[in-house]
């Protein structure tokens, strides 16, 4: 299996105050992928939106960079998305909102919207900023699902691509795998006795995925693995925060219906509150 | 199969112990038994009843190990109730559904029911209970039985009962008050009295024996009738053969009524928590630091409440007081709740008619003081240490709990609680929004001493402690634990109160378990379990110190450093540190220090980049200042360092004859040379044979640390040893070069 490569990059803009931070994100990822950028505006076409976007790209010096301006009337979720169908992006940047009070981030209804539906991989971004922030540390999902060794492979693409050194897969195993039900010192001991044994299953399945990543993909880098017993989709979110992870990588999700909504699952508890800037492997 | 072979033999063994402390529970068990069914308007026998099913079938089906069950004092209370609404039969019938019930809640694992509420709640419910039992049995202690609608009037007549007793016209009601206050004053005094003879008989049959000797007295020797007026004494316990011929039938009519339903909930309720509150005290008692099967005991005590009701007793709960003084005399099995039940009915079968010769107002006098013990002025205050606030929530249960009734008032608690946390919050939406979300992420970290580590999101309070306890279980006893706050914006008294719970457990069974994290939120008190909110944008507050800068405090006094809790603005010693190039230090606090400045620890607390802000790290280093220059280096395991350090231009510089140290070891330095120079064999040894740290040198001072995140106390003092010895071996080599 191969990774997915990011040839072409989209970001969707709006002429708001964090639209230089945003242009210069994309710009630079763009670099470092060597992608082509296409940046999508739901709005009329004018001259003057052309020339500041154009004058944000040329202060970055960023001179190799291809990109077009893509200007389109509608709804902004059908819009980007239909963009996204035809131009065969590879990689949507998305940016999350923050939360007044407290450090915390969250994605608007629109964002939420592409992130469930679009048909490419998708990096919603917490901080994206003039300067580079390094990404250093990335942590990857290992859940045990079919999509998961593209998801890795494309966790260590993208490692090389940004000049990451460390990444942690972490084995999300859910509780209910655990059938002891804890009551006394005996049930506690088998109870901790299977974990470890489910910790190894884990920890071979994912060591049979690393074998199987070409030895120069994984030069440079530190991996390690992590196995957290916890509810899928959340509990990685909450360890990439406490280990102050720089990206972290998911599976795309699955079909997600209006109940998930009310009963949060995998990805939608990342939605609600990003732990840092998350990438959507598709 | 050898193991089952030992136990037997083992249980054979402290056979022996058991027996006996089982009959020293029966003692008490016997004068509480009579006395609590007749606080709640059943038969005396009824209380002896319950015990006696409840040692049978608790010891044989039960989970615990050293607990004690039988009636509880906190069901007079409902009880009372049931007997006013639904007549004695009803109750059976009652006390029969909330045995089913019971028995329910332990198939569907509900033991962890009791962590939903809020203690200051619960202790308000314990002090109405306390009340309630206390305010009807003082007037039959004084001799002046009186019947009145409300618990809360029977308190208010308390007054004017003292003021009757001097004016009783008929010396049977005198003789009666006489006993009553006697017998009160036997158990207060009791603790006081050292004698370990006058000990060996507990308070309650000192005034049972007292009692029976007081009537022989006056029937043998002064041969008189007994001065106390007939109507004040234990009547009508049956003999052996009247039990089983008198076993009443429970009355099911009322079963379509609201008013039963509400009986039996209450009943359920207040038998749960009783119980499942004392198994977790007991547990603490259990020399052998047992884990109970909580879920296990509460099948058996529905099973026996639901035996007890059809032969006529009450509900079967675990009990306290009982199951201490079974701890404190030797009982370490379930063989000693047996043996209590076996000499319960010795007792009924050889002495009931003895049992006629005590007055009633000296056995209602040990109900009084069990309902003073629990609704005691020293409570109050404790709570008030607590906080306000928690005040607020224990006199909202208690008041609602007395004048309108048991339920009402614990979910009154619990609602004034919730308001309360909203209010200090002044954010509901931190609440609704996080309370859902499985906010608490355990794993065992992979590096170092592999401790298990349980981080905490948002907010921690009893709404969702349950999600934390059930990581908490899941972790022997013996193991290392940190607990990171440090993501929750509020943590409330229950947590605090239960974490600390936890702590001794894993403290006595040679674990430990540490909470960090809490050092820069606020309180309003001093109390080490007082309720803890971060404050965005309000300055550090150190008037109450967290249980970890306490004993950060102890340990600045055992290295005799000095201790500062308080915020140090002036970092520039720090400046100098390769480390900090890229980094904005906020502040240091919790600085261990001594005289000079030299070797100082502290907390600190910066952040990555001007205006990042989420790239905040707390953490704990030592700073050691050295009298002489080395050269600037760089140590830490290898492929840890590099994705601290951006910076290209530095490479591994190797040490030679030392493969082993250069492979598992980055170093880096400005000057390659003068660092390979440094680096002898002591200093090389020293790093081998040590845990990882992160040492960096800046010329003239050494600067280590671990984790990215503030150390627990133990990583703490391994640091300051880990420190002490490497400045002995640097001062060495600068003696041997210089």
């Amino acid at each position: 299996m191969s990774h997915t490569s990011f040839k072409s990059i989209a970001i969707g803009i709006a002429f708001s105050p964090t639209l230089e931070a945003n242009v210069h994100e994309a710009a630079r990822l763009c670099c470092m992928f060597g992608a082509k950028l296409s940046l999508i505006h739901v709005g009329q076409r004018s001259d003057e939106k052309i020339r500041t976007i154009d004058q944000y790209i040329g202060n970055d010096e960023q001179s190799q960079l291809s990109y077009e301006i893509i200007f389109n009337e509608g709804d902004p979720v059908e819009v980007i998305l239909e963009t996204v169908k035809k131009n065969k992006i590879d990689l949507l940047l998305l940016g999350a909102l923050k939360q007044e009070k407290f450090v915390q981030f969250y994605l608007g209804s629109i964002a939420r919207k592409l992130t469930r539906k679009a048909t490419c991989s998708v990096l919603m971004m917490t901080n994206p900023s003039v300067i580079r922030k390094p990404c250093k540390h990335m942590v990857v999902n290992g859940l045990k699902d079919a999509h998961t060794e593209r998801t890795i492979e494309t966790a260590f693409y993208v490692a090389h691509s940004l000049g990451s050194n460390q990444l942690t897969i972490v084995e999300e195993i859910e509780q209910e795998k655990i059938s002891i039900k804890i009551d006394d010192d005996q049930s506690l001991r088998k109870a901790n006795l299977l974990k470890e044994k489910l910790k190894r299953q884990e920890e071979l399945r994912v060591q049979g995925i690393l074998n199987h990543i070409p030895s120069e993909e994984k030069k440079d880098i530190q991996v390690s693995t992590q196995p957290i017993f916890g509810q899928r989709g959340y509990s990685i979110g909450h360890y990439a925060q406490i280990v102050r992870a720089d990206l972290l990588v998911m599976n795309a999700p699955k079909k997600s219906s209006f109940l998930d909504r009310f009963f949060p699952h995998d990805l939608e508890h990342i939605l609600n509150e990003l732990p840092t800037d998350v990438l959507i492997v598709r | 199969m050898t193991k089952k072979k030992t136990d037997i033999k083992g249980f054979f063994k402290s056979l022996p112990k058991n027996i006996f402390s089982g009959f020293v529970v029966s003692l008490i068990a016997l004068p509480l038994g009579l006395g609590l069914a007749m606080a709640s308007e059943a038969p005396p026998i009824a209380g002896v009843i319950a015990a006696v099913v409840g040692g049978v079938l608790v010891s044989i089906l039960g989970g615990s190990n050293v607990t004690i069950s039988g009636p509880g004092n906190g069901l007079v209370g409902v009880i009372l109730v049931a007997v006013a609404t639904l007549g004695l039969n009803g109750t059976y019938a009652a006390i029969i559904c909330s045995g089913v019930l019971l028995t329910l809640l332990g198939f569907l694992r509900m033991g962890k029911l009791a962590d939903f509420f809020p203690s200051s709640a619960i202790q308000g419910m314990l002090a109405a209970i306390g009340l309630i039992i206390l305010g009807k049995q003082f007037h039959i202690m004084m001799g002046n039985e009186m019947k009145l609608p409300g618990s809360i009037d029977y308190l208010l007549a308390i007054p004017s009962t003292i003021i009757g007793v001097f004016s009783y016209n008929h010396s049977g009601f005198t003789y009666a008050a006489i006993s009553g206050v006697i017998a009160l004053a036997i158990m207060v005094f009791y603790p006081k009295i050292r004698n370990k003879y006058f000990h060996l008989v507990p308070a309650p049959m000192w005034i049972v024996l007292i009692s029976i000797g007081v009537s022989y007295f006056y029937e043998l020797v002064l041969q008189q009738p007994h001065p106390v007026d007939p109507r004040y004494m234990i009547s009508n316990i049956p003999t052996g053969s009247q039990i089983v011929s008198d076993i009443p039938t429970p009355n099911f009519n009322l079963v379509n009524s609201i008013g039963f339903w509400g009986s039996v909930l209450a009943i359920t309720l207040i038998a749960s928590i009783e119980s499942l509150l004392s198994i977790k005290a007991v547990d603490q008692l259990d020399p052998e630091k047992r884990r109970s099967n909580v879920n296990r005991d509460l099948k058996a005590l529905g099973l026996a409440t639901i035996g007890s009701g059809f032969l006529g007793g009450l509900n079967v709960v675990t009990v306290i007081a009982r199951s201490s003084v079974n701890v404190n005399n030797g009982g370490s099995n379930r063989s000693s709740n047996f043996a209590h039940a076996i000499f319960l009915v010795v007792f009924i079968l050889l002495f009931s008619t003895q049992l006629t010769r005590i007055p009633l107002p000296a056995l209602m006098a040990i109900l009084v003081y069990t309902g003073y013990k629990l609704a005691s002025p020293s409570k109050v205050v404790k709570i008030f240490k607590i906080g306000k606030e928690q005040l607020i929530i224990f006199f909202t249960t208690l008041l609602v709990t007395l004048f309108i009734g048991l339920i009402s008032g614990i979910l009154a608690g619990v609602l004034m609680t919730f308001v309360i946390h909203v209010i200090l919050n002044k954010d509901l939406e931190l609440f609704i929004k996080n309370w859902r979300k499985p906010n608490v992420l355990m794993f065992k970290e992979k590096k170092g001493d592999q401790h298990y580590y349980i981080n905490v999101k948002h907010f921690c309070t009893f709404l969702n402690f349950y999600r934390l306890k059930e990581k908490l279980n899941a972790i022997p006893e013996t193991e290392d634990v940190v607990v990171d706050l440090s993501l929750c914006e509020f943590v409330d008294h229950t947590v605090m109160e239960n974490l600390s719970a936890y702590q001794d457990v894993f403290h006595k069974r040679g674990g430990h378990l540490e909470i960090i994290g809490l050092d820069l939120h606020g309180t309003d008190s001093e109390h080490p379990f007082a309720l803890r909110r971060l404050i965005p944008g309000i300055p550090f507050l150190t008037d109450n110190l967290t249980k970890r800068q306490t004993t950060l405090k102890e340990i600045a006094q055992d290295y005799s450093l000095e201790y500062e809790a308080d915020v140090k603005e002036n970092t520039e010693v720090l400046d100098g540190f390769r480390y900090f190039q890229t980094k904005k230090i906020i502040k240091i606090y919790n600085r261990l220090f001594n005289e000079d400045d030299s070797f100082s620890l502290f907390d600190i607390h910066y952040s990555e980049g001007e205006f990042i802000a989420k790239e905040d790290v707390r953490t704990t280093m030592l700073h050691i200042k050295l009298e002489h220059a080395i050269p600037e280096f760089t140590l830490d395991r290898d492929g840890f360092m590099e994705r601290l350090y951006a910076i290209a231009g530095y490479d591994d510089i190797p040490i030679d004859n030392h493969s082993d140290f250069t492979k598992r070891f980055y170093l880096i330095g400005k000057n390659p040379y003068k660092v390979q120079g440094y680096f002898n064999d002591d200093l090389v040894k020293f790093f081998e044979c040590n845990s990882y740290y992160h040492v960096e040198s800046d010329g003239v001072s050494l600067l280590i640390f671990r984790s990215q995140r503030t150390s627990g106390i133990k990583e703490i003092k391994k640091l300051i040893d880990f420190g002490i010895r490497l400045r002995k071996i640097v001062v060495k080599e600068a003696l041997v070069t210089y």
